[in-house]
């Protein structure tokens, strides 16, 4: 039996962000990652030989700044801010520049200025929320006064605007994307990508209430003080895990790959511990699960140690994912017609409208896949030439909508969809399926099997309005601390969610260092 | 085919009976002389059968047979049936061995009473637990993550109550022999017709008494059975009304009548955890875990139980139920939820709930204003009580082995 001060479950990027904090201040950490190699689903992977998959996420478009700097990691050299490009079966596409189209190139005069308003309003919108993305989530009937304080303050800031903007906010707040999105422009291919972008993760189509969330959510992210900024991602030992691995590290966390945690050892409500599958028992007065919740408390701990009605609500969490992630190795670079070659390192997406993206969703109402899906596609070897051999080429897309519970069974859905996936993919860059090495495609289902990820939902759980802030990923465990004494949460399971931010690994960490030690 | 309104008649059959009828009801039916008839759980049950006060005096003076077919029964079973219930009740479950019975309650996650009950423990892994609301789905929600199986054998289990002091010299009558080495909260399985029977000692009235389980259909035998044996012991027929007095007498509270259970509650402050319904000496902190042990062991630490539920002796004999708790005479303090005058005690008592303080460390100066309804004009009486504990009538005869025959 050996004896740490804390133990992290999982060793993706929240978990190691928690854990490293937690040994800066002192204390004996140790992460127990069951993969071979650290950094959950932002570790690259090689997919066929030569050619590298930056991992599930292959946008960086939120790694918080507080996280960077509390673990010392310099992630200043890759600051090339990606363009998006709004691809138009016309082959005349909209191209935004700079932090989510500070600039847009292919729009009229007219349609560029109604999408800087647009923007504009989004963003000081999405500033609210993100005053609230970087702390603990309240306790509701126990207020602190630094809750109070933050709710005032956004008040004011609100405020300060004018009435027109307070009422403003609140009249959007949960309206959905469509329409905000129909209220501010004309351009069908803008206001595709601005439903896409809504709802990419999420089983929300652009008409379904409260779906402008997502974009807020997005517009919360930021890259170098850039917000709504985006880069693409890149791998191997310049991937955003390499770079959290080597925090933790240095920081003297001890790392266990290839371990598999068997249980939570717990005893009167009270987790002392954990126990792997070859037997071994590590203590901890705390343990850090940032792992899934519903793998957390329905897989890893006794039903006899927690309550009825947490487990109840833990296992009804909505985490049911929609997107697929295809990785193609191309023997050379594609060609997308109408896209410059500078362009082609950006984020191209297929979303021609509105009515694109919803009634790509509304199969997956019914457990059936888009066969006319919405995507977005990157080619990271661009921005990273390690990823593939010279003169070839990667591309990542991710694809929606493709329901986790498909009412026939991936098995049999997942040659259909991908062939369906190729042949939207060939509409835009004509000839490109000749230059297919090979293909790596993901389904929800074989995301949960390969990053035991409940549901194949990288959100570790559905990020709607039920299931956000004091209610992520249920109230009773929203503070990080857990029901179940000495277990914390820190997954994006935990409040604000999911893209790779760190986020709930440093407000975990940070909940952890403000108690008393046990 | 058959019709459509037809079919939606014979589909809406049920509205016919709102009332079901137990196994027992044949005998029950025809054995009432008042025909006085209320709802148990959706069954028609007897408020009285003959006399009330004559039905009381059969459970302190010789037996009385009382139908508790109506009362909630569900089987859990299983290799982690005992873990299972370990988690969903206060009570430790671990001590309470195979042939025996214990008073436990449950609570949700909030430490809210959820029911009190009885735990029978049938054999290693096969429990019945008994109790007076439904609670199915609770019961499910709480199996996920353990081996069990659980059922409602509400219909399916006719069980009846034979309480007082000739209930064992009825049962040695009626041939079940070695029924006299059944010690309080113990059960043993009995041969009856072509199956059998099972016979706790356990009962509602503090008294000398059984509870006999069977199958539905041997219930009009069982009865029978009794009913022939009971002839020369002074065996009759009971209704609610009867048993009540006796309950309250033994101190025993009632869901939803003493405390309203957290299903049930509408009102966010009407919930109550286990020690505000003294219910505080089942909770076992040294058990493994359970459902509402931290709420429950925090209000202990945080001293933030609200409430107390309290016995009271109240000067006169007027009963008092429903009556208003005062302190100084002038402060609303609590409620009393069931009170009698006690033929057994000879005195006026009753079950009250109080907000705290009052009936924990403030117990003096307590009073309760009854109405006292004479001749169509309330006179009120503003009454002295004093807290006092709970059982009210303590009778040796109840836990005596083996048990008299009087």
């Amino acid at each position: 039996m050996t004896s740490f001060d804390a133990i992290v479950i999982g060793g993706g990027h929240n978990g190691l962000t928690a854990a490293t904090l937690l040994a800066r201040s002192g204390r004996k950490v140790v992460v127990i990652e069951a993969d071979d190699a650290l950094g959950g689903a932002a570790r690259s992977f090689e997919f066929h030989p030569g050619f590298v998959s930056p991992g599930l996420a292959h946008i960086i478009n939120r790694l918080d700044a507080d996280v960077l700097s509390a673990l010392e990691i310099d992630h200043s050299t890759t600051h090339v801010t990606a363009p998006t490009v709004a691809l138009s079966p016309t082959g005349v596409h909209a191209v935004l520049r700079g932090a989510y189209g500070e600039t847009i190139d292919g729009a009229s005069r007219e349609e560029a200025a109604r999408f800087a308003d647009f923007r504009g309003k989004l963003l000081f919108q999405a500033g609210i929320f993100k005053r609230f993305l970087k702390r603990r989530p309240p306790e509701v009937g126990e207020i602190a006064f630094d809750d109070l304080k933050s709710f005032a303050t956004a008040g004011l800031h609100l405020l300060s605007k004018g009435r027109e903007e307070g009422r403003d906010f609140l009249r959007m707040l949960l309206m959905n994307v469509a329409d905000v999105a129909d209220e501010y422009l004309t351009d069908d291919r803008l206001k595709g990508l601005a439903a896409f972008d809504a709802t990419l993760g999420i089983h929300l189509g652009p008409r379904s209430p409260t779906s402008l969330l997502g974009l807020y959510y997005r517009l919360t992210g930021e890259v170098a003080g850039a917000t709504g900024a985006q880069v693409v991602a890149k791998g191997n030992g310049q991937s955003i895990a390499a770079l959290f691995d080597a925090a933790a590290t240095k920081a003297g966390v001890a790392i266990r790959t290839g371990t598999h945690v068997e249980k939570i050892v717990a005893d009167r409500g009270r987790a002392t511990g954990i126990m792997l599958s070859t037997g071994e028992t590590l203590t901890a007065p705390a343990i850090i699960s940032a792992i899934h919740p519903q793998a957390t408390f329905m897989a890893l701990t006794d039903a006899a140690e927690i309550g009825t009605g947490f487990r109840r609500a833990i296992g009804n969490i909505r985490t049911r994912g929609n997107v697929a992630k295809l990785d193609l190795a191309l023997d050379r670079v594609p060609d997308f017609p109408g896209v410059a070659r500078a362009d082609l390192a950006g984020r191209l997406v297929i979303a021609r409208s509105i009515d694109h993206v919803e009634q790509a969703f509304n199969p997956a109402k019914y457990g059936q896949f888009s066969t006319d899906p919405v995507m977005e596609i990157t080619l990271p070897s661009l921005t990273d030439p390690t990823l593939a051999p010279d003169g070839a080429c990667t591309l990542s897309a991710l694809v929606e909508f493709a329901p986790y519970a498909l009412a026939d069974g991936w098995e049999k859905g997942k040659p259909a969809f991908l062939k369906i996936v190729l042949e939207t993919l060939e509409r835009y860059c004509p000839g490109f399926g000749a230059s297919i090495v090979a293909t790596h495609f993901l389904t929800p289902a074989d995301m949960e099997e390969r990053y035991n990820l409940p549901g194949g939902h990288w959100h570790h759980g559905e990020l709607q309005a039920d299931q956000l802030l004091i209610n992520r990923p249920v109230n009773a465990a929203a503070g990080y601390a857990t029901p179940l004494e000495g277990l914390y949460l820190a997954s994006a399971g935990s409040h604000p969610g999911g893209g790779i931010s760190g986020l709930p690994g440093l407000l975990a960490a940070r909940q952890i260092l403000s108690e008393k030690r046990a | 085919m058959m019709h459509l309104t037809a079919f939606n008649r014979a589909e809406q059959g049920h509205i016919l009976t709102p009332r079901l009828e137990t196994p027992f009801h044949d005998q029950l039916a025809a054995l009432s002389e008042t025909n006085d008839w209320y709802s148990w759980a959706g069954y028609k049950a007897p408020h009285s059968i003959f006399d009330t006060e004559l039905e009381y005096f059969a459970i302190r003076s010789t037996s009385a047979l009382f139908d508790i077919s109506p009362m909630v029964k569900y089987r859990i079973r299983g290799s982690d049936a005992a873990r299972y219930l370990n988690r969903l009740t206060v009570r430790d479950v671990a001590k309470l061995g195979v042939g025996r019975v214990h008073y436990t309650a449950w609570c949700d996650d909030h430490g809210h009473v959820l029911d009190d009950g009885t735990l029978f423990r049938l054999a290693t892994d096969d429990f019945r637990l008994c109790c007076q609301e439904r609670h199915l789905p609770w019961l499910l929600d709480s199996a996920g993550g353990f081996s069990v199986e659980i059922s409602e054998e509400t219909a399916e289990i006719a069980a009846v109550a034979l309480q007082g002091p000739t209930a064992f010299a009825v049962l040695e009558a009626a041939g079940f022999a070695g029924v006299e080495t059944l010690k309080p909260f113990q059960l043993a399985e009995f041969a009856h017709a072509d199956g059998s029977v099972t016979i706790s000692r356990t009962g509602f009235t503090g008294d000398l008494g059984y509870e006999l389980f069977a199958p539905a259909k041997a219930a009009l035998s069982l009865w029978d059975r009794l009913w022939t044996a009971g002839s020369g012991f002074g065996l009759k027929a009971i209704g609610y009304d009867a048993l009540n007095r006796a309950r309250i007498e033994a101190g025993f509270i009632v869901a939803n009548a003493d405390f309203i259970t957290a299903d049930a509650a509408l009102r966010a402050d009407r919930e109550r955890l286990p020690d505000e319904i003294g219910l505080d000496w089942l909770v076992d902190p040294q058990k493994p875990y359970f459902n509402g042990r931290d709420a429950i062991l925090r209000a202990r630490t945080k001293g933030t139980l609200k409430h107390v539920l309290v016995g009271l002796e109240i000067e006169g004999n007027i009963p008092a139920e429903g009556a208003i708790v005062y302190h100084r005479g002038k402060k609303e303090v609590g409620l009393v939820t069931a009170a009698i005058w006690s033929p057994l005690a000879k005195r006026n008592i009753a079950i009250a709930t109080l907000s705290r303080p009052f009936g924990a460390s403030v117990t003096d100066n307590l009073w309760v204003e009854i109405y006292a309804m004479r001749e169509l004009q309330y006179q009120k009486l503003m009454k002295r009580v004093r807290v006092v504990s709970r059982p009210f009538v303590k009778l040796d005869r109840r836990s005596a082995t083996p048990p008299g025959r009087f």
